[in-house]
């Protein structure tokens, strides 16, 4: 699926990515919140495919375990027990326990933050099918990628410093199979396949979960982001807030475009300017000399008595110490 | 052949690597065009299809281990997933079943037979052999002390009620026909398996 030279965004990179072979499927995950039972089988078949093994970790009194995303943790399941509007048709303003369990991850943007934000060349690349992946190996450890991300996701390792998040199994899709977490999704809550497949799949459950009385059913595919890779089925989709704070309308964070947008090029060109008006100088003026002792000071005998604390030890010196003593 | 490098050019030379290797350490080397940042590490490791282990749900399991199979290399699980083939599962599994790799490679895992003698409390090795023939020894000798042919009333029933059967869950088809066949085939009536969560 993924071929040679399928890298069409790499961070902190001028060079533009080839672009030719680029007609390759855009592939996407969908997550149907309204199915999954909160079993962890995606957590534990994304540590086992990715050699994670994170800490054991102690009970919160809550399901979540772990309690969140960490560098060795790629994805958690977050519950939340909710007070929503009573999906049946009961009275007005009535309300019901809604138990609302959502697989935090990666949600691969089409414009992703991280990458916008990252100042290591070719820590954090993107792939024509879609993918945003980190490459740890280039990775600085600067934590930009955090800060650059809508959803809250990349997490510094305490190992190594170095930036880890999910990968969408990129090696597996690039030999054409799905995701681990989705392979292993007893529920069919996780499914993958090309963006449009996904998202005529949402469309149904969409239908499904309207027709069994929910008001506000919808797909989470947020457009301030261009889109993303890995979509939501939200029975409560006109409050994605409910679900840990799924952001309503994320967007990348003003400094990063602020920061990459406009200051990074006046910056470079303030550096330029510097640069190249030290060579014009040097060119016209040519480089500067160390003038001699008897252009700076003359032919003043006394012009040591500055060095009081030198410690040196010739006759002069000791002549002037003994007069400002006195 | 003889190459005259002045003192000055020498210099200059030296000045000119460092300049041009610290280019490269600042980002401007020319980049490596990669397709991917990840190699797939299932290539050419051998696939082995197998049940979980754990409840009588049954999924198929794909084992990986690393090593061709040749006669020199020794095989090591390094990966298990769920098998799409499968009709129970068709690649799903829990998460007991998705973590099978550490479960096989847990350091609590039985790997041998043990025996525990009546009234010791030390747990022993034994080899399969003397396993195998130990309960081979107990079963003959129960049965034959305890196998009933005719009951009071005359009738034939050839059973043995002594000794139970227990039977595991993730077994196949063909491995619990198999199972069944030996049980009865012996007489004995007590006989279950775990067919359940």
């Amino acid at each position: 699926m993924v071929n040679s030279q399928n890298i069409v965004a790499r961070s902190a990179t001028t060079l533009p990515a080839p672009h030719v072979r680029d007609d390759v499927v855009e592939v996407a995950k969908l997550i149907d919140v309204s199915r999954c039972i909160g079993c962890k089988a995606c957590q534990v078949a994304c540590m086992e495919w990715n050699d994670l093994r994170d800490d054991v970790g102690e009970c919160h009194g809550v399901y979540d375990n772990p309690m969140d995303l960490s560098a060795e943790s790629w994805t958690v399941m977050r519950f939340n027990e909710v007070d929503v509007d009573a999906v049946h048709d009961n009275a007005e303003g009535d309300k019901e326990l809604a138990w609302l369990i959502r697989k935090d991850g990666c949600m691969h943007c089409a414009e992703p933050g991280c990458l916008e934000a990252c100042p290591a060349p070719g820590a954090i690349v993107k792939y024509a099918n879609g993918i945003v992946d980190f490459d740890s190996n280039n990775c600085i450890g600067c934590g930009y990628c955090i800060t650059g991300c809508p959803f809250d996701i990349p997490r510094i390792s305490e190992k190594d410093s170095k930036s880890y998040k999910c990968t969408l199994c990129s090696d597996r899709v690039a030999v054409g199979l799905e995701p681990a977490c989705v392979k292993a999704c007893p529920t069919n809550c996780i499914e993958f396949g090309s963006k449009k497949d996904m998202l005529a799949r949402a469309e149904k459950r969409v239908n499904d979960l309207q027709q069994r009385g929910y008001a506000h059913p919808g797909v989470y595919d947020p457009q301030g982001v261009g889109g993303t890779h890995v979509m939501y089925v939200l029975s409560h989709a006109d409050q994605p807030g409910l679900y840990s704070g799924l952001p309503k309308d994320p967007r990348i964070s003003p400094m990063v475009s602020a920061w990459k947008g406009v200051t990074k090029p006046i910056m470079s060109a303030i550096l330029g300017i510097t640069a190249f008006a030290g060579f014009f100088h040097f060119i016209t003026k040519g480089p500067k000399e160390e003038p001699t002792d008897e252009e700076v000071f003359g032919d003043d005998e006394d012009h040591n008595s500055g060095d009081r604390d030198d410690g040196q030890d010739d006759g002069r010196h000791q002549h002037s110490h003994e007069e400002d003593r006195s | 052949m003889t190459v005259n490098v002045t003192r000055r050019q020498f210099f200059k030379l030296g000045a000119a690597g460092a300049a041009t290797s610290s280019m490269a350490m600042m980002g401007f080397a020319p980049e490596s065009a990669e397709a991917s940042v990840r190699r797939f590490k299932l290539t050419h490791t051998k696939e082995t299809r197998n049940n979980c282990t754990y409840c009588s749900v049954g999924c198929g399991v794909l084992i990986y281990s690393l090593g061709s199979g040749g006669e020199n290399a020794h095989q090591e699980v390094m990966h298990i997933e769920g098998d799409p083939d499968h009709p129970v599962s068709r690649g799903s599994l829990c998460p007991k079943g998705s973590g099978l790799l550490d479960f096989v490679r847990s350091d609590g895992r039985l790997e041998y037979p043990q025996v525990r003698e009546p009234g010791s409390s030390e747990w022993t090795r034994v080899t399969w052999d003397d396993a195998l023939n130990r309960i081979a020894r107990y079963i003959k000798d129960d049965r034959d002390a305890n196998f009933v042919q005719r009951n009071a009333q005359g009738q034939t029933v050839n059973h043995w009620t002594t000794t139970g059967f227990l039977a595991a869950s993730g077994s196949s088809n063909e491995a619990g026909y198999i199972t069944h066949k030996v049980v009865r085939n012996l007489g004995m009536v007590a006989f279950d398996n775990q067919a359940r969560v």
